[in-house]
């Protein structure tokens, strides 16, 4: 390494921002059109959607055919650089009895995990900020949906959903585009669920159906490959890269350093931020950058240990952190799922059913919990149809093609030749599957925390986990997995996988982390002494450090989190543009 | 609607032709395999720096021997063999598949060479060749042996495991390749527009749209 020094850059900032993915690409969206000076630092490397995606390709462009490494755990074209593993970047668990290992999906690259997320974009209901008022669990949010409606209605407009108008008391009602039709599956999932009383509606996804005046941008319709989770080449659909890093770049007034790690927020005698200090990735030189505010947003668990990281005599447990909640009340989204052959929907005519990416119709929660022995509730979402086969092509027929009878004839399990390209063909497009997506309780006891003794390759601190399932999330994974077979049974499916979890399982509960949705470890709250952050996402104890990751979450529903993350994102911003106009910080 | 119709639709009036029409060319190749199977050598698709490294790595090595190979080939082909609709295994290069994803996925190295051997053996002992110097009959009744999970006998359980994989394996190279492909009838991958399920298939199966979903959903032919 030879002549390692600190390299400091002159220019003065009014942010720094941590992070480009969906908080922090918001961020640096509305700070640069108000005309501020921003430094976004990003760890991983350049990506444009418009030149990088691998939308379109075939199968057999991959010589591992779609196959996930891991590099790109969801497979060989998919949008994601990084997953469960990041070479170099270890995370370790406590291991302490009764928990389970956390599963921490990092990703490294402009835009973050929004490049490949699902883009199922759901508001909070006016119960979910107010969850410990009905349920006495956990705690309400300093702020209520009346809050942030504003935001979510301009998030809206901005980057484009699409979905339906329901006047659910909890799902509120939208600025939605046009959602696609159903597919032949959902069609059938629909009558399955108006059978068994699960309502099933539109879904609600961030692609394009139709190309509005309102939204940013660079954007074009959607046109129908089923591919978001490649990200999109015409801008689509909402990735932060291409809906608001690179728009704010081209705005001037933004400095984007890529592959810059951070490594701790600045502070000065008064405990106040100054800027960051990140290892840059290609030199391996150590930098440090200055601003007037800092910005976390480099993922609820990275914005932790970020700022655990950064103690100093103002902050000897850490920045921001004298509640000692930062890392605390980490919880993801619980997780379960079964699939099935639809006997009606085999040997059928073939068309092209691509789509949009992802499903066209789901169902959002439907029960009261008051009448259930688990107190929060879960969407489901649904998968099925003609999909591009990849690696993993039917897997394990040989489970399946003794079970079913194949054109009227019942053959033996397995087998080789013309009858088995029989199979296969007969097989192909009547899969139906469905997920479970809850709300867990954010509990203080399940944390991350800076490991001991363990840094990664920049000499950085590791996080170490210590998180557990209650009883809560383990009664609702069954009550899903009796939703889904009643469903499933609806339909006339014969079960293929899922069916077998039970109790000696946690009826196939995913370990926490699995679902991607980390969120409460910077949590909000009106009293410094149990939350870092203010209801402006504002540390208490360090006013000009913000945090618009998930770490901010109080709890989070049983809405998958993007759409909240942006709107709070754009609220906090929009807060920062006024206190530095009044100069308050 | 025809393809190269739907999507010139598509551009008419868009700032991303070019980007689109750059990401149309790779479609083009599905009517020429061969040069799609070539395209594949330096891998055209978006790679980060780490994953192109480990991409060369596996490239640069040569796990099956020839004689594996051969066997791999003859299996694939009583697998996936040539029929009326497609072509066979080998025909759309499978092995060369199971030769790469067993480097990338070192996982399936020690069932793959080692099922092949228990294979050769079983041969070995009942013919005194390998599977592939045997008599087709030969080959076909050692198949026959390990190809039918449910009815095979217990002391045949290893070479179940291994021919269960190796369907795997090459059901998933063979339906992964422009020739498995046209055979499965995946009709994607294109700029298009979805509207709905077709009549007659809603026909079929006794289904609707609904008044509420026609009114509300993405409808092309409104603009």
């Amino acid at each position: 390494m030879g002549d390692l020094q600190v390299k400091k850059q002159p220019k003065k900032y009014d942010a720094i921002i941590v992070g480009s993915g969906a908080g922090g690409g918001m961020a640096a969206y509305v700070l640069a059109n108000a005309g501020l000076k921003v430094c976004l630092i990003e760890a991983g490397p350049m990506f444009d959607p418009k030149t990088d995606s691998n939308q379109l390709r075939s199968p057999w462009e991959s010589p591992r055919r779609g196959a996930g490494t891991r590099f790109r755990p969801f497979g060989d074209f998919d949008g994601c650089y990084w997953g469960w593993e990041v070479d170099g970047e270890p995370y370790t668990q406590t291991g302490n009895k009764g928990t389970t290992a956390w599963e921490w999906w990092r990703a490294r690259m402009l835009g973050g995990r929004t490049n490949h997320w699902g883009r199922i974009s759901l508001r909070f209901g006016p119960k979910d900020f107010k969850r410990k008022s009905i349920d006495g669990l956990g705690d309400d949010w300093p702020i209520g949906y009346e809050d942030i409606k504003p935001f979510y209605d301009k998030t809206d407009r901005l980057l484009g959903v699409f979905g339906t108008n329901e006047g659910l008391e909890n799902d509120p009602d939208g600025i939605f585009l046009p959602p696609p039709k159903p597919r032949l599956h959902e069609l059938m999932l629909k009558k399955a669920g108006a059978t068994v009383g699960v309502p099933i509606i539109p879904s609600r996804l961030s692609i394009l159906t139709k190309v509005t005046k309102d939204l940013g941008p660079g954007r074009n319709q959607c046109f129908f490959c089923a591919q978001c989770g490649r990200s999109c080449k015409v801008y689509g659909d909402f990735s932060s890269s291409s809906c608001l890093v690179i728009p704010a770049v081209s705005t001037g007034n933004v400095d984007l350093v890529t592959n810059a790690m951070a490594r701790e927020v600045l502070t000065d005698k008064e405990g106040l931020a100054t800027g960051v200090s990140y290892v840059h990735k290609d030199d391996m030189q150590e930098y440090q950058v200055f601003g007037r505010t800092v910005i976390l947003a480099a993922s609820a668990c990275e914005s932790a240990r970020l700022l655990l990281n950064s103690k100093s005599s103002r902050h000897p447990n850490g920045l921001a952190n004298g509640s000692d909640a930062v890392g605390r009340y980490l919880h993801d989204s619980t997780g379960a799922d079964m699939g099935g052959i639809i006997p009606q929907l085999m040997d059928r005519r073939r068309y092209n059913e691509d789509g949009v990416g992802g499903m066209h119709v789901y169902a959002p929660w439907w029960l009261d919990n008051r009448k259930l022995d688990f107190p929060r509730g879960y969407h489901i979402e649904f998968g099925g149809g003609f999909g591009m086969p990849l690696y993993g092509f039917q897997w394990d027929i040989q489970k399946l093609n003794g079970k079913i009878p194949i054109k009227g004839k019942t053959k033996e399990a397995g087998g080789y030749g013309v009858s088995l390209k029989e199979d296969y063909r007969v097989l192909f497009g009547s899969h139906v599957g469905m997920a479970g997506r809850g709300e867990a309780i954010a509990r203080r006891e399940n944390y991350c925390e800076i490991d001991p003794n363990v840094v990664d390759k920049y000499g950085i601190p590791v996080l170490r986990f210590n998180t557990s399932h209650s009883e809560y999330e383990i009664k609702q994974a069954k009550h899903m997995k009796q939703t889904f077979a009643e469903i499933l049974h609806a339909m006339g499916a014969v079960m293929t996988w899922g069916a077998d979890d039970g109790a000696h399982n946690n009826w196939g509960l995913h370990a926490p982390g699995n679902i991607i949705h980390e969120a409460g470890t910077v949590r909000m709250g009106n009293d410094p002494k149990s939350a870092p952050l203010n209801k402006w996402s504002q540390a208490h104890e360090c006013k000009n450090l913000f945090c618009v990751d998930g770490g901010p979450f109080v709890s989070q529903a049983d809405k998958n989190i993007t759409w909240t993350i942006l709107a709070l994102s754009m609220r906090t911003s929009e807060y920062i543009v006024d206190q530095l106009k009044k100069q308050n910080i | 609607m025809d393809r190269r119709k739907s999507i010139k639709t598509i551009l008419v009036g868009t700032v991303a032709a070019g980007a689109l029409a750059e990401a149309c060319n790779p479609e083009e190749k599905k009517t020429t395999p061969a040069s799609a199977e070539k395209s594949t050598a330096g891998s055209g698709i978006n790679r980060m720096k780490e994953e192109a490294e480990w991409e060369k790595e596996v490239r640069s090595k040569t796990f099956f021997t020839p004689d594996e190979m051969a066997t791999i080939t003859v299996l694939g082909d009583i697998i996936i063999p040539r029929d009326a609709i497609s072509g066979s295994a080998s025909d759309a290069k499978v092995p060369d598949f199971i030769e790469f994803i067993v480097k990338d996925v070192p996982s399936h190295q020690t069932p793959m060479r080692g099922g092949l051997r228990w294979l050769d053996m079983q041969c070995l002992n009942r013919w005194g060749r390998a599977f592939k110097d045997c008599q087709p009959a030969q080959q076909m009744e050692m198949v026959d042996a390990i190809a039918w999970p449910d009815k095979a006998k217990p002391e045949m359980a290893q070479g179940v495991a291994f021919f269960n994989l190796m369907r795997n394996l090459t059901a998933s190279g063979f339906y992964t390749s422009p020739i498995g492909v046209k055979d499965i009838g995946y009709f994607g991958n294109t700029a298009n527009q979805w509207n709905g399920v077709p009549d007659d298939v809603l026909k079929q199966y006794g289904l609707a749209y609904s008044e509420k979903e026609l009114r509300e959903c993405y409808d092309p032919t409104k603009g």
